[in-house]
């Protein structure tokens, strides 16, 4: 069932220590930082996470790796010139890390959503992230056999929802939106604007009310400019 | 000097990053869709001509990519998939992760262009990982782009700076595609890679028979 949340905190409430948290964003772009926050705040831990990366400068994901209540990550790009949270857990021995190749991970999540059981791809083949995976020769190419990634929770960001739980994203921040909120068995999303049933052209929605769970208003409009990151 | 190794000698210098990257632009077809990796091939975006009408993809979700965004310009929700906030063309689209992918490894592009630690004769590249013990690993879309595309140019140093050939028998790097390379633009040639062999398209500030000298693997001259 949908609800609308009063705050971030009442949103996050329900997150139990050693869930699978999926995580919307590429960089800063999509990054639910208030919501992070909330989780951080809500005391949840021994989480695996999933995101692009690992986070990035003092804020959100990063934050919450630093104060030590992610058990794994899933993501494609942990290391970056501003990740020194991660890396310093990382070289801990604090945090485990599963590296995915992106398209595999989008996939893979896509795949959870579509109630798909596995599919076989040619990204990887050869290299030392399929070293044990299942591999075919089909349509002339060799493939390699990848699973779904489930989650029990997703933290999106999104620009408007509708009364329904309809959201429209913003330019690049949809990334990782609309196959996380399938994948998730509970989506949260925060948005900048909830607009009345009926005020979205339907023609335009990019994830429909049906895989959203929880919508929270959070006035904080776009993404931080301008990071950069090598 | 044999006609030969003077006929695929085209500049009397090796080539700078510039220098490179304009020739990978004049080298990529009208109507081109191309994906521009991280660093040294985004360069390339500079000398792409309006007459070219080439779109630009990016793997975080976008068709039709324009410059670096510059002050007002500068919106967080609009960056590139090295997270430099970036502008849009008209006619550009957005789309999430899955579908952006998708366009890479269902074929769709027509070229896309890396750098690269090695590339090996036939065509195999290590471009994400150094294979250092204590190195962080990172491999972001790099394994998809290289298995995706059409054609996979590379696009880096012909030597590190000991001098060593990165174009190489085996890649000695850990992998990030099979045989999927088929141009490598380097300072000093441009190499076709194929089931053939290598072969050298043309050299700059050097003879083929000195090029040669510094690669270990046995190179072919383009008839021209």
């Amino acid at each position: 069932m949908l609800t609308f949340a009063d705050s971030v905190a009442e949103a996050v409430a329900g997150i139990k220590d050693g869930s699978t948290v999926m995580i919307g964003g590429f960089g800063n772009a999509g990054q639910p930082f208030e919501l992070i926050d909330a989780l951080l705040d809500s005391g949840a831990t021994d989480l695996t996470v999933v995101n692009n990366n690992a986070g990035q400068g003092d804020q959100g994901l990063a934050l919450l790796i630093k104060e030590g209540r992610v058990r794994k990550m899933i993501c494609s790009f942990p290391r970056q010139s501003d990740s020194w949270h991660f890396d310093a857990k990382y070289k801990a021995g604090e945090i485990e890390l599963e590296l995915v190749p992106q398209g595999n991970l989008a996939e893979r999540i896509r795949a959870a959503g579509a109630g798909i059981g596995g599919f076989f791809t040619p990204t990887g083949y050869g290299t030392m992230l399929a070293e044990g995976k299942e591999t075919r020769f089909l349509d002339g190419k060799w493939q390699v056999f990848e699973t779904p990634i489930h989650a029990d929770v997703a933290l999106i960001k999104a620009l408007k929802a509708d009364g329904k739980g309809n959201l429209v994203y913003r330019k690049t921040a949809r990334n990782f939106g609309p196959i996380m909120a399938a994948a998730a068995k509970h989506s949260i999303v925060q948005v900048s604007e909830i607009v009345p049933v009926g005020a979205l052209d339907p023609e335009n929605i990019v994830t429909p009310g049906i895989y959203v769970n929880s919508v929270v208003r959070v006035a904080s409009g776009n993404a931080p400019a301008a990071e950069q990151v090598a | 000097m044999s006609t030969l190794e003077t006929s695929i000698q085209t500049s009397a210098e090796p080539l700078g990053r510039n220098e490179l990257a304009a020739l990978v632009a004049r080298d990529i077809a009208p109507g081109s869709f191309v994906n521009l990796g991280i660093g040294q091939p985004t360069l390339v975006s500079n000398y792409l001509t309006e007459e070219q009408d080439i779109t630009l993809h990016t793997e975080n979700g976008m068709l039709g990519m324009g410059p670096e965004a510059v002050g007002e310009e500068v919106d967080g929700d609009l960056i590139n998939a090295g997270k430099i906030p970036v502008t849009e063309l008209p006619g550009a689209s957005y789309f999430h992760h899955a579908d952006s992918f998708a366009i890479m490894r269902g074929g769709h592009l027509d070229i896309c262009v890396l750098g690269a630690f090695q590339v090996s004769a036939g065509g195999d590249l290590a471009n994400w990982h150094t294979g250092a013990p204590d190195a962080i690993p990172a491999v972001g879309g790099a394994m998809d782009l290289a298995t995706g595309a059409k054609d996979v140019f590379v696009m880096m140093t012909l030597l590190t700076r000991e001098g060593v050939s990165k174009l190489v028998e085996q890649c000695s790097y850990p992998l990030t595609g099979v045989g999927c390379v088929t141009r490598v633009y380097t300072d000093k040639a441009v190499f076709l890679t194929g089931p053939d062999g290598v072969t050298v398209r043309e050299t700059f500030g050097c003879t083929f028979e000195e090029l040669q000298a510094l690669v270990p693997l046995p190179l072919k001259p383009a008839v021209s």
